[in-house]
């Protein structure tokens, strides 16, 4: 596997200033709270407690954030029976990451899907995926009218049909991001769409607003085997969920963002997921963009997707 | 010391009010609204427990019953106080007490909405993050933001005036016209904002083409006029019947034909979106095909509803319009009734599910309300009702009632 150029990692950002008041304000709220915690307070107390006031993850301070990614890996640690990572990776400076896909090559199979779940950790009972594999007739094209995401073969590519994946798209002009009452989503300078699971307030704004259907509720608790875990999480993006909120994909910030491929482009079978740096003008996903015929979903939506489909043969 | 003794004694004396002196059908009423409100709280604690799971919403219908609920709510809460505008026009005779019983209902149907949005919350505990200064309220992009904001200061201006006027009237004071009218003139505008930016919610979402329409906004406030004022004339009639409450038959005769204006011009809006959507035949017709047949052959479950609605619309429409009908009792009561059940039906559920339906992948995901989710609807209304009840069990009191009593508290 070839590796994507390492690029030099920003300085942390300085911590936010001004948000004095805020914090005060906060305090006072809870002061009463923290009382009642405080007399004859159990470990899960405390952290039910820690929950309940957790900053957004922008208003932690360095320190903070240590703080925070410590206590998340000793309880996920505690809870799974094996030692999970909990990282913040930040984006580098001059990469902007985009997707192809090429759907003259894929088959349907459906193992990114099943990549995607158990490299990013979502849930097993009750199911949730990424991605949404959608089977369509050949002789109609593109038709979301008369697109099956649902379909059941023994064996794939069916007769007369091509498949068309579908994730997040990373728009640029995300309308998710727009619409979320509490800032909890929002764009990294990366180009990956990515949301505070401590900051959802789980009100599904943003699933009415997406019009790729990308985004997933955790409806029930989400629940994982211990043993199938992936121990390597980002703060925003694979650690594990709570039950009320939104998620998606985060084109495996966990991975990309230390030089790794998604794991979807990885465990395709036929090589119809490409993945690369936008801004780098020798990288294979703008030799795509530059030498194939692409097309991005619902271009009249200006929501100027960073995920390309094209025909490679 | 005066002041919260003064407080104190309106407090007892109003809880007095609204629980003591009652009929037998007014405490029955209250039993229902108790019952109701109870069985919620059984079916809200099995959804706090397991999550939005026991709904029947999922990620293709992400919105359901209760934000239907909700929407169709702030419209009664909208149209509540925009009656006092004819009652100021018209120059009816009780036009303080028109304002202040539109303002209860403005308060409860309010309470409600929020109470809807609460239940419909996945993380309900985080609620503080909307909050200003100590959340992260996402302004001036997200909507939602906008509504809550919109919400919160109409039920405060709302809830400010009503009180004060019940507490003057309970002292027996005279009110400050220069303190409450200003208010009330100020609620006017707020009542077709709450509405409007509640409109844009949906509207702003390129989305959903079934909501991206410029004439959802005007849609939503011409029927939010016909389904508010349905329930004050209901409850003038009974006010008049049980208590010194005036009003003349003129009066509810033109709010009647004022709501026929309404519903006319409601069903002029919606025939220009049906004509848009099945004239140019695109691909976004799917929607309209969902609410009043089926898609793939499959007969819709909310087929039946959309042509309820729009027949009672119809027929309420002509009931208002024809003089004599709209004259008479009976047609009315039976107008008023129709006019609340159609714009019910078309806001809690012709306006979400269709909207959801095919989803933005074109997949379909029939949704019903699950038990759960009719169950902690009818305690939420059951707590509307309740406080509207006893606030207009006091105020009646209070406006009507208290010649004699207020010898006694002197």
């Amino acid at each position: 596997m070839r590796q994507l150029p390492t690029l030099p990692l920003p300085a942390p950002a300085p911590p936010a200033e001004g948000y004095s008041r805020r914090e005060a304000l906060v305090m006072g709220l809870f002061a009463l709270a923290a009382a009642a915690t405080a007399t004859g307070c159990s470990a899960a107390d405390k952290l039910a407690y820690e929950e309940f006031v957790q900053k957004h993850f922008k208003d932690l301070s360095p320190e903070e954030l240590k703080d925070r990614l410590a206590s998340m890996e000793k309880r996920y640690t505690e809870q799974y029976g094996k030692d999970v990572h909990v990282s913040a990776t930040p984006p580098q400076a001059g990469v902007l990451f985009g997707y192809a896909l090429d759907l003259s090559r894929c088959i349907g199979c459906r193992r990114c899907v099943y990549g995607c779940v158990e490299e990013n950790n979502q849930s097993r009972d009750p199911q949730t995926h990424w991605i949404t594999v959608l089977e369509m007739d050949k002789e109609e094209g593109v038709n979301l009218q008369n697109a099956n995401a649902f379909y059941d073969h023994e064996t794939v590519p069916a007769p007369g049909k091509f498949y068309m994946p579908v994730a997040c798209q990373h728009c640029e002009n995300p309308p998710c991001v727009k619409v979320c009452p509490v800032q909890a989503t929002w764009k990294e300078p990366d180009g990956i769409v990515v949301i505070d699971y401590d900051w959802c307030i789980g009100c599904r704004n943003c699933i009415a607003a997406c019009p790729y259907g990308a985004r997933r509720f955790n409806w029930g608790t989400p629940s994982i085997p211990k043993d199938e875990l992936n121990p390597n999480t980002e703060y925003l993006g694979n650690r594990p969920r709570q039950r009320g909120v939104v998620e998606k994909c985060s084109f495996c910030l966990q991975r990309v963002r230390k030089g790794l491929y998604p794991k979807c482009v990885e465990v395709c079978p036929v090589g119809a997921r490409k993945f690369g740096n936008l801004l780098d003008p020798d990288s294979e996903i703008r030799y795509i963009i530059e030498n194939k015929r692409v097309f991005i979903l619902k271009e009249e939506l200006n929501t100027q997707p960073k995920f390309f489909y094209y025909y490679g043969l | 010391m005066n002041v919260i003794r003064r407080f104190g004694s309106f407090v007892t004396g109003t809880a007095r009010m609204a629980l003591v002196g009652g009929n037998r059908y007014y405490y029955a009423w209250l039993a229902v609204l108790a019952v109701c409100i109870v069985q919620a709280g059984f079916a809200f604690a099995h959804q706090f427990q397991h999550g939005l799971i026991s709904t029947n919403m999922r990620d293709s219908v992400s919105w359901g019953f209760y934000i239907g609920n909700f929407t169709f709510l702030v419209g009664v809460a909208a149209a509540a106080v925009l009656l006092v505008v004819p009652a100021y026009v018209y120059d009816w005779k009780p036009i303080k007490e028109v304002a202040l019983f539109g303002e209860l209902l403005a308060v409860c149907s309010i309470v409600m909405c929020l109470l809807f949005v609460l239940v419909d919350m996945g993380r309900p505990d985080r609620f503080w993050h909307i909050l200003p200064f100590v959340g992260h309220m996402n302004l001036p992009g997200a909507i939602m933001a906008w509504d809550a904001v919109v919400l919160n200061i109409y039920l405060a201006v709302n809830l400010i005036v009503a009180s004060y006027l019940v507490y003057c009237g309970y002292h027996g004071v005279h009110y400050n016209k220069k303190f409450v009218w200003p208010l009330v003139i100020f609620s006017i505008p707020m009542a077709i904002s709450i509405h409007t930016v509640t409109a844009f919610l949906y509207n702003g979402m390129a989305s959903r083409p079934y909501w991206n329409s410029a004439i959802l906004a005007p849609r939503f406030i011409a029927s939010a006029f016909c389904s508010g004022p349905a329930l004050l004339l209901i409850l003038f009639q009974i006010l008049r019947k049980v208590s010194a409450f005036e009003i003349k038959d003129e009066a509810i005769h033109k709010v009647a034909e004022l709501m026929a204006y309404a519903m006319g011009f409601n069903l002029f809006l919606f025939g220009a979106e049906v004509f848009k959507e099945y004239y140019s035949n695109t691909h976004h017709l799917v929607h309209y095909e969902y609410l009043f047949a089926g898609l793939h052959g499959t007969p819709s479950p909310i087929a039946l509803y959309a042509w309820m609605s729009l027949a009672f619309a119809v027929i309420s429409f002509l009931l208002f319009l024809i003089p004599k009908t709209r004259r008479n009792v009976i047609t009315m009561n039976v107008g008023c009734v129709l006019i609340y059940a159609s714009v019910y039906i078309e806001k809690g559920i012709a306006l979400i599910i269709p909207g959801f339906t095919p989803d933005q992948l074109g997949q379909v995901y029939e949704y019903v309300p699950s038990a759960t989710e009719l169950r902690v609807a009818a305690g939420v209304f059951g707590i509307g009702f309740l406080l509207f009840t006893l606030m207009v069990k006091v105020s009646v009191a209070i406006l009507f009632e208290r010649a004699h009593g207020a010898e006694a508290h002197a």
